[in-house]
């Protein structure tokens, strides 16, 4: 053990000298008695994170299964997207006919210079979020590595309607055994990339994705 | 630790910020904005008291047990493929992260948003070894430029209004022709860091919280240079607090409610990245997480003070605090400014210090500050709690002059008087007769000599001609 380890290991020990030692971190009272399970329906859990999606200034779209193929390649053209990243295990069938799509897999990952001179991605997710409008990426199949989502300018993601759940707690335990069972990165996107550094206003844009569109499909 | 007297007192350096009405305009205007947002994020949350209670009691249980939860982190972070560094102060930590730099042989790095890593001045470390850190957070590189220091725990550049930062801009950026709208001055910025995001080797990041069972480590943020910086680089360095643990993933169910609405006052934040170690083909293939003391060990031994690790750095408290909004951030000469920073500083860094010892007074005591804390620090009690503190270690240290130090005598003779009413009443007989000469329109406004200190920030209500008690007497004869 390092000196650095042990040293503050043991002033900690000292710190704490009124703890018992027969105490255990699960002794120490915690009430979990906060909201973990909605009550909404499903229909309105999905109303509702298209609403809060909306308010952060991305856009939505609801689409059926048969149509989204066709919501894809307009907001692709309306984007004026050509150059699309596509991650590894996306079902190739949606993507439109006229695009450039640049694919990135293990083997043969795309260069940051390559993802910064595309113009967008597209992806699934493992999650959603209705109660803050968040939409949860788990690296899975569909969604890629964390830098397909991030260097992009643009972000088209697909959502499906049984993906979401209402509140924060559920969110959490549905990536659970993601991050415990196989260690796999998270991240939690809600609305693009903004900042309110600037006397406290916030401005959509900076970094990641200026602009995401999320494409709710109902099954 | 920093033992040298020559932190200016709060007292001081309010007075000279005081007088800069620009400033005081920006605080103002965006301390009320963002106190207003954040009212109504926590109004629509119907469970939030349950909340603030349960992150309140899962960070005491992380604080009784920080030895076990520190070597569970280190288990897990070194099981998913990472390395764990422990840093007994910032001299230590700053040390682990040059040599390691060193060895990647790079003179630039890019950096997250973290105020640990201000704590510990670790850009001042690496650039005396020729490496070059550059702040991303778009308020840290307004403050980096400005060759500034951060005022405002999530907005380091709240002291800067638009104008402001679109000369700075234009000066340091070599925008000629850039506007003050906050759009632009977002993309100018993006300009300027998008070349060092794609080319960086390392990122350098704080850590918002890790998490004991997995080894997971959390970065909150908006802009999306966070993602950046724990994405595209090489090798990843997070310097963590050790108050910063979790037990469980479960748990961030609790602190990823709270944190957002308290500090940006949105429902989330645009991006939250969780990492576990490295990921083949995906980020960093070299994580170090750098655990970090530098003090916080002596605030957790004393009992009450110890509930100020529970900070989670929402900076809500800084946001309605009466004081900070008329002062700003730097009147506090820390890192760590309003509330939270009052009772935070002092104890990291110790009392020795006159300028560090006058952060407790820093406060009208009004508890605003706890009211909002998402984690429940009841920050009055822990400022109460110094300031006895303060008195206690001036009695030991001051020798025979703190005996004869005339605040001294006057709350000894203040004791005597209370405790007896024959000494009490003549007392006031005594100050009826004296404070004539002083008082103006039914006030005192201001006391000769060394009671000068009395009057020099409020006027005093005159001792009245009879008292209740004088009255009564009357009134039975």
């Amino acid at each position: 053990m390092s000196d650095s380890k042990s040293e503050m290991l043991s002033t900690i020990r000292k710190a704490l000298s009124e703890v018992p030692d027969s105490e255990s971190p699960g002794d120490v009272e915690l009430k979990r008695d906060y909201l973990q399970k909605g009550k909404l329906s499903q229909s309105e859990i999905v109303e509702l994170f298209a609403e809060r999606v909306g308010e952060y200034k991305a856009t939505v779209q609801r689409v059926k299964e048969s149509n989204l193929k066709k919501v894809i390649a307009e907001s692709c053209k309306r984007e004026n997207v050509t150059k699309l990243v596509i991650p590894e295990g996306f079902d190739k069938e949606l993507l439109p006919v006229d695009i450039d799509p640049l694919f990135d897999n293990l083997g043969s990952p795309l260069t940051h210079l390559v993802l910064d001179q595309s113009d967008g991605v597209i992806t699934t997710c493992a999650h959603a979020v209705a109660q803050t409008g968040t939409i949860i990426l788990d690296a899975g199949e569909g969604q890629g590595r964390r830098a397909l989502t991030l260097v992009p300018d643009y972000h088209l993601c697909i959502v499906r309607e049984d993906q979401i759940v209402e509140l924060i707690p559920e969110g959490f335990s549905a990536v659970e055994s993601s991050v415990t069972k196989e260690g796999r990165p998270i991240t939690f996107i809600s609305g693009p990339s903004a900042t309110s550094d600037i006397e406290l206003s916030r401005v959509e844009g900076v970094h990641g994705p200026r602009r995401l569109e999320v494409l709710i499909v109902k099954d | 630790m920093n033992k040298s007297k020559h932190t200016p007192t709060f007292e001081a350096s309010a007075k000279a910020y005081l007088s800069n009405t620009q400033l005081r305009k920006n605080i103002g205007h965006a301390t009320h904005t963002i106190r207003e947002k954040r009212k109504d994020a926590v109004d629509e949350m119907p469970d939030w008291e349950k909340l603030r209670e349960a992150g309140s009691q899962i960070k005491t249980r992380v604080m009784r047990h920080l030895d076990r939860y520190l070597l569970q982190l280190e288990e897990s972070v070194k099981k998913a493929g990472g390395h764990v560094h422990w840093a007994r102060d910032a001299k230590e930590a700053n040390q682990i992260i040059v040599d390691l730099v060193k060895q990647k042989q790079v003179e630039e790095v890019v950096k997250v948003k973290s105020i640990t890593t201000d704590e510990i001045k670790l850009n001042k470390a690496l650039a005396k070894e020729g490496i070059q850190a550059l702040e991303t957070d778009l308020a840290e590189l307004i403050v980096q430029l400005a060759e500034d220091e951060p005022s405002h725990i999530l907005v380091p550049a709240i002291h800067k209004n638009r104008a402001e930062i679109r000369e700075l801009f234009r000066k340091k950026l070599n925008q000629k022709e850039l506007s003050d709208r906050p759009e632009d001055l977002a993309e100018a910025a993006r300009l300027y860091l998008r070349k060092k995001f794609l080319n960086a080797k390392v990122g350098i990041s704080g850590a918002n919280f890790g998490v004991a069972e997995t080894g997971t480590v959390a970065v909150v943020e908006s802009e999306g240079n966070g993602r950046m910086c724990t994405t595209l680089p090489d090798t990843l360095i997070t310097v963590m607090g050790i108050e910063k643990i979790i037990p469980t993933w479960q748990d961030f169910e609790v602190f990823m409610q709270l944190l957002p609405r308290s500090s940006t006052a949105e429902r989330m934040n645009p991006y939250n990245s969780f990492w576990t170690g490295v990921t083949d083909g995906d980020g960093p293939q070299e994580f170090h997480l750098v655990l970090l003391d530098n003090g916080r060990t002596n605030v957790l031994k004393d009992e009450v003070g110890r509930q100020t690790l529970h900070c989670i750095r929402c900076s809500a408290c800084l946001n309605v605090c009466p004081v900070y909004e008329r002062t700003g951030g730097h009147a506090y000469n820390s890192v760590y400014p309003g509330p939270i920073g009052a009772i935070l500083t002092p104890q990291l860094k110790g009392i020795e210090d006159d300028g560090v010892a006058s952060l407790p007074y820093a406060s009208s005591l009004c508890g605003a500050c706890y009211e909002v804390c998402p984690v429940k620090i009841n920050i009055p009690e822990v400022l109460v709690h110094l300031r006895g503190k303060i008195v206690d270690e001036k009695k030991r240290n001051g020798g025979i002059k703190q005996k004869t130090d005339l605040e001294h005598i006057g709350m000894k003779m203040m004791a005597r008087a209370f405790q007896s009413r024959s000494r009490y009443e003549r007392g006031q007989k005594l100050a009826r007769t004296g404070q004539k000469l002083f008082t103006k329109d039914g006030t005192i406004s201001k006391l000769p000599g060394q009671l000068s200190g009395w009057t020099a920030m409020r006027d005093l209500k005159p001792i009245p001609d009879q008292t209740f008690r004088e009255w009564w007497r009357k009134r039975d004869e």
